[in-house]
C-alpha cells in the first residue's frame, strides 16, 4: 500500500498532481473504439481509464423483464481485477452493484426510454485503470457511448466531483485526495435542461460549503459537456476535413 | 422564429436548434417551444420543420419497406427473422407457400432453413406488434447468390441518391445487380468478384463520408481509377 502522504495540498494551495483547486484533471475521449458494440466509448481521466459499450434497443432476455411501456436500460459497472493496486475480485462487489444502479438512474432521464417498448439498451462500463472518479467518469463515457449507438436523448449527461480535502475547497478528486479528504460529492448533470440527475456525497460539510463545493462541481460538469461534445463530433469532422483537402 | 445553425451544420444531442413556431420533426424534440437535436447529425429545415438528418442511427420498422433479413428461428406456423431492428419479425409460413399451410404435410425448415437470407416487404407493424413480413411479390424472397453489406441505415438515402442517382451509377459503372434493403443492408450481386468487390468498395466509400459534398462524383471517379488500374495490372 502507498503511504498517504500528510499534505495533499501545499501552502499556495496546489494540490500533489500540481492543479488548482479548480482545476480537471486532463481528459482524453474517443467515440466508436470497438467495432463490434452498437455505441461505445473511452476516456482516460487522469490516471483513470474507462471503456463503455452499449447494445440496443434490442430484444430483451429474459422476456419477462420486458416493460410494455418503455424501453428497459441495464447498466453493468464493472472493474478489471488489474484496475486497483490489490487485485480486485472479478465478480461484482456490492459497491459495484450499487455503482451500476446510480449510474442507470443518472442516465435515464437523458433518453427517450418510452419511444421503444419492449426492448432493452444495455450498457457495460469497463473500469481499466482506477484512480478516483470512476462513477462520474463513467457517466461521462456511457452517455457518449448511448450518442455514438445512436439512441435519441435529450442531451449528454456531464458528471464532476467536488469536495474538501484538508480544509480546502477542490474539484475532480483523485483516489489519494478522496481517501484522505473530508467530503466527496460527485454530481451528474444535464446542462441545457438544467437538471442534476445524480448527487451523491460522503463525508461532512457545512451548508455554505456545500453550495461552493456544488457550483464547483456543477461548473466541472459544464467544461466537460464542451468536451464531449467535441469528441462526439471529432470522427465526423476528421473524414470532412480529409475529404476537402483532397478536393483542393 | 430564430434558427440557431445553418443547414448541414454538425449538430450533437441536446444543442438548442430553432425557437418558435416551428414542428420538431426528425430526430428532434420540442420543449418549451424550443427545438432540441436528439442524435448527432446535420441540421436541416425547411418552412414549417426543423430536422436532423442523423449520422447513426438503428433501424426502425415502417410498414411498406423492404427489408434484408436473416432467419434466426423455424416455428411451428412461420419463420422468425432477424432485420437489425429493435424487433424480430415474422414471415408466416402461408405467405411463403401461397396456400393454406398444413404442419404435417409441409416441412418449413426445407423452404427457410435458419440461417436463409430473404428480402421481404414489412406489411404490418405499430408500437404493440412486431413487425410482419410478405415475401410475395417480383424480387421478394430467398437470396441465392451476391454478397451483403450493412451500413447504418440513415445512410440508405444516400446510397439511394436523389431519385436513384446513386445506386444507379453505381449500377451502371460495376454492372451489378444492388438491392437496397431501408434496415441497412445491401445485397450486391455481379458476374464476377471484381464487380462485386467494387461495388461494396464504392458503398463503403459513401458510408464513411456521406456528409460531405460532391459524393457522386467523387464515387464515379473512384469506381473508374480501380477499373482502369485492374485493366494496366
Amino acid at each position: 500500500m502507498k503511504k498517504t502522504p500528510e499534505k495533499l495540498i501545499d501552502e499556495k494551495g496546489n494540490r500533489l498532481d500540481g492543479r488548482g483547486p479548480t482545476d480537471l484533471r486532463p481528459i482524453k475521449l474517443e467515440v466508436g473504439v470497438l467495432g463490434n458494440a452498437d455505441g461505445s466509448a473511452y476516456i482516460e481521466q487522469g490516471k483513470s481509464k474507462i471503456l463503455a459499450a452499449v447494445y440496443g434497443p434490442r430484444e430483451v432476455h429474459p422476456k419477462h423483464l420486458a416493460l410494455p411501456d418503455r424501453a428497459l436500460l441495464r447498466c453493468r459497472y464493472h472493474m478489471a481485477p488489474f484496475s486497483v493496486e490489490e487485485r480486485k475480485s472479478p465478480a461484482p462487489s456490492r459497491r459495484e452493484v450499487e455503482l451500476s444502479k446510480v449510474i442507470r438512474e443518472a442516465l435515464e432521464p437523458s433518453l427517450f426510454l418510452e419511444y421503444y417498448p419492449r426492448t432493452s439498451i444495455d450498457i457495460f462500463i469497463e473500469v481499466l485503470q482506477a484512480d478516483g472518479g470512476t462513477r462520474c467518469a463513467g457517466i461521462i463515457v456511457s452517455s457518449l457511448a448511448l450518442a455514438d449507438a445512436g439512441i435519441p436523448m435529450r442531451e449528454l449527461v456531464a458528471a464532476c466531483a467536488a469536495g474538501k480535502v484538508q480544509g480546502h475547497l477542490v474539484l475532480d478528486l483523485t483516489d489519494i485526495e478522496d481517501k484522505g479528504g473530508e467530503a466527496d460529492m460527485p454530481i451528474a448533470f444535464m446542462p441545457t435542461c438544467n437538471a442534476i440527475t445524480l448527487l451523491q456525497m460522503d463525508g461532512m460539510l457545512t451548508n455554505d460549503e456545500f453550495e461552493q463545493t456544488l457550483n464547483m462541481a456543477l461548473d466541472g460538469c459544464r467544461q466537460i459537456s464542451q468536451l464531449q461534445k467535441e469528441a462526439l463530433k471529432a470522427k465526423y469532422v476528421a473524414v470532412k476535413e480529409a475529404v476537402e483537402e483532397r478536393i483542393q | 422564429m430564430p434558427i440557431f445553425y445553418e443547414r448541414k451544420q454538425l449538430i450533437t444531442p441536446g444543442d438548442l436548434l430553432a425557437e418558435g413556431d416551428y414542428e420538431a420533426s426528425e430526430n428532434t424534440y420540442k420543449e418549451d417551444n424550443k427545438i432540441y437535436a436528439s442524435r448527432i447529425g446535420l441540421m436541416d429545415y425547411d418552412q414549417k420543420k426543423v430536422y436532423v438528418v442523423a449520422l447513426k442511427s438503428f433501424y426502425v420498422p415502417r410498414v411498406g419497406d423492404t427489408v434484408i433479413g436473416k432467419v434466426v428461428e423455424v416455428g411451428l406456423s412461420g419463420w422468425i427473422v432477424d432485420i437489425r431492428a429493435p424487433y424480430l419479425a415474422t414471415l408466416r409460413a402461408s405467405d411463403a407457400l401461397e396456400r393454406p399451410f398444413n404442419p404435417r404435410e409441409n416441412d418449413l425448415t426445407a423452404i427457410f432453413d435458419v440461417g436463409t437470407l430473404v428480402i421481404a416487404k414489412i406489411i404490418a407493424y405499430d408500437r404493440t406488434r412486431d413487425p410482419l413480413l410478405s415475401i410475395q411479390e417480383a424480387g421478394l424472397g430467398k437470396i441465392k447468390r451476391g454478397q451483403v453489406i450493412k451500413v447504418t441505415p440513415t445512410k440508405i438515402p444516400r446510397v439511394i441518391g436523389r431519385k436513384g442517382s446513386m445506386v444507379n451509377m453505381i449500377k451502371q459503372e460495376t454492372g451489378c445487380e444492388i438491392t437496397v434493403g431501408q434496415n441497412g443492408v445491401i445485397l450486391v450481386s455481379g458476374k464476377s468478384p471484381e464487380e462485386e468487390r467494387l461495388a461494396m468498395m464504392a458503398i463503403r466509400k459513401i458510408e464513411q463520408e456521406s456528409h460531405t459534398n460532391g459524393l457522386t462524383d467523387r464515387v464515379t471517379e473512384m469506381i473508374r481509377k480501380e477499373k482502369r488500374g485492374e485493366k494496366n495490372a
